[in-house]
């Protein structure tokens, strides 16, 4: 059973409904990228029918049927994620690298994610994976209007892939794809009928690709990060914002574990994501940081550093939080080093 | 286990350097060990003495968090530093109170 990986990456698929993760998913089952790939699809009602739509059904794909998986199928997620690996060990189905959780449209994909950290006996075999998000161009302006669900499984993407765009103008397209990198500014957003769509890109392959996915040609992903409005001007009603907190200097790691611990227990909930690149003191590679809500994923170094600037860079998607308080909060805890890294420069560079 | 966090008791924590390849370390050796382990508790007392607790090393493989009155808690990780804390006190710890931000502010001032 050499073949089993030590870590099996769960990516989620997520989706308001009707935005198309069933026709992405048909599409992403056909690449051979996805051939080892267990399959779990999850849907809201009395009948799946998923799982007839996708057409691929073999011993490695599940269909959870009780409900929404962001609360009555927590234990169902966890029991057919332990026998799928128990199935894989005792040699009983072919080996899977890679799980693919397709999520109803109303779910909030947090539990998914920390069902899986959380579990004891599937944390030491899974590891989260990358999280795709189908937005219907169609009606994905209205559903972040209308539905905090819509907000949450935009916020949490790695990929936002805009579906339906053929039914739409590029205005449309346009002004969905502002809005969406307002609401997620490091996600990839794709169009889903654009050539260079990579299966493969989208569910990635490891931590280390995750690590390096939050580079961007020009060094890091949210250069258009503000507060979120809707499409008259007001402040959105959810108060879902984004902000980059930059510094120059150097980091010290300890008092930064605790002041993102203390930060996460109490407000986890309303930190929808923080992910960042990290100039640690003493350390010569950057050190790259990816959490959702109260889940902190095992901090990467990374192989250099993107660009020239060796500033650290930590994005935050909240839900109501005080970006002002938070950044005096980060600065008052002392989380940069002692240690001058880059000249008396100031703290916070850039403050959107 | 704390079921906000995710964190079980002696699992790995994110915040640990962990000394496993590919991943944030600085575990490797022992001496690095116990060094982090007393920037660690100093970084936290730091910020529990607004609280009135102290956490305190326990034969480098816990932690012990205690109050004036002698009431202590061991645990395992920062994860679950605050909600022992919280418990300890009878109220949240907020690190955007700004009540504590101001505090720390003028710490550093001096």
């Amino acid at each position: 059973m050499s073949d089993i990986p030590q870590f099996t990456a769960v990516n989620l698929l997520t989706g308001f409904l009707g935005s198309g993760k069933t026709t992405l998913l048909r599409r992403m089952l056909a690449d051979p990228a996805l051939a080892d790939t267990a399959v779990l699809i999850n849907e809201f009602g009395e009948a799946g029918l998923d799982h007839h739509l996708v057409e691929r059904i073999d011993e490695n794909m599940v269909l959870l049927q009780s409900g929404c998986i962001c609360c009555t199928v927590r234990g169902e997620l966890v029991d057919a994620l332990r026998d799928l690996h128990s199935r894989r060990e005792r040699g009983l189905i072919p080996v899977f690298s890679r799980v693919m959780i397709e999520s109803t449209g109303l779910a909030d994909p947090f539990p998914t994610l920390s069902t899986i950290k959380a579990d004891p006996v599937l944390r030491h075999h899974f590891r989260p994976g990358n999280v795709i998000t189908t937005v219907d161009a169609v009606n994905g302006e209205g559903n972040l209007d209308v539905y905090v669900e819509s907000n949450r499984q935009a916020a949490i993407a790695d990929w936002l892939v805009l579906t339906k765009t053929d039914l739409v103008g590029a205005d449309v397209i346009e002004a969905l794809e502002k809005r969406l990198r307002q609401l997620n500014p490091d996600a990839t957003v794709i169009d889903v009928h654009d050539e260079a769509l990579s299966v493969a890109a989208l569910v990635g392959s490891s931590d280390a690709t995750r690590g390096n996915g939050l580079q961007s040609v020009s060094g890091f992903y949210c250069e258009d990060s503000r507060e979120l409005v809707t499409a008259s001007g007001e402040v959105h009603s959810a108060a879902f914002r984004s902000f980059v907190i930059t510094i120059d200097q150097a980091i010290d790691w300890t008092a930064f574990g605790i002041w993102l611990t203390m930060l996460l227990n109490r407000h986890g909930d309303r930190v929808l994501r923080v992910k960042g690149i990290l100039n640690i003191a003493g350390e010569d590679r950057p050190v790259a940081i990816h959490g959702v809500r109260h889940l902190v994923h095992t901090p990467v170094h990374m192989g250099g550093w993107p660009s020239e600037d060796r500033r650290s860079h930590i994005v935050f998607i909240v839900d109501g939080l005080d970006a002002t308080l938070l950044k005096r909060s980060f600065e008052a805890f002392a989380v940069v080093s002692s240690e001058p890294a880059h000249g008396p420069t100031p703290l916070m560079s850039q403050n959107r | 286990m704390c079921s906000l966090c995710g964190v079980l008791g002696g699992a790995e924590h994110w915040s640990d350097a962990a000394a496993r390849p590919g991943v944030f370390t600085r575990n490797v050796e022992r001496i690095d060990r116990r060094r982090e382990r007393a920037n660690r508790v100093a970084a936290a007392n730091r910020i529990l003495a607004a609280y009135a607790l102290t956490l305190s090393d326990w034969q480098g493989s816990s932690f012990v968090l205690a109050n004036k009155t002698g009431k202590s808690e061991v645990i395992e990780d920062l994860g679950h530093l605050w909600p022992a804390a919280e418990r300890m006190i009878g109220r949240p710890c907020d690190p955007l109170d700004p009540g504590l931000v101001a505090r720390l502010e003028d710490e550093r001032r001096v």
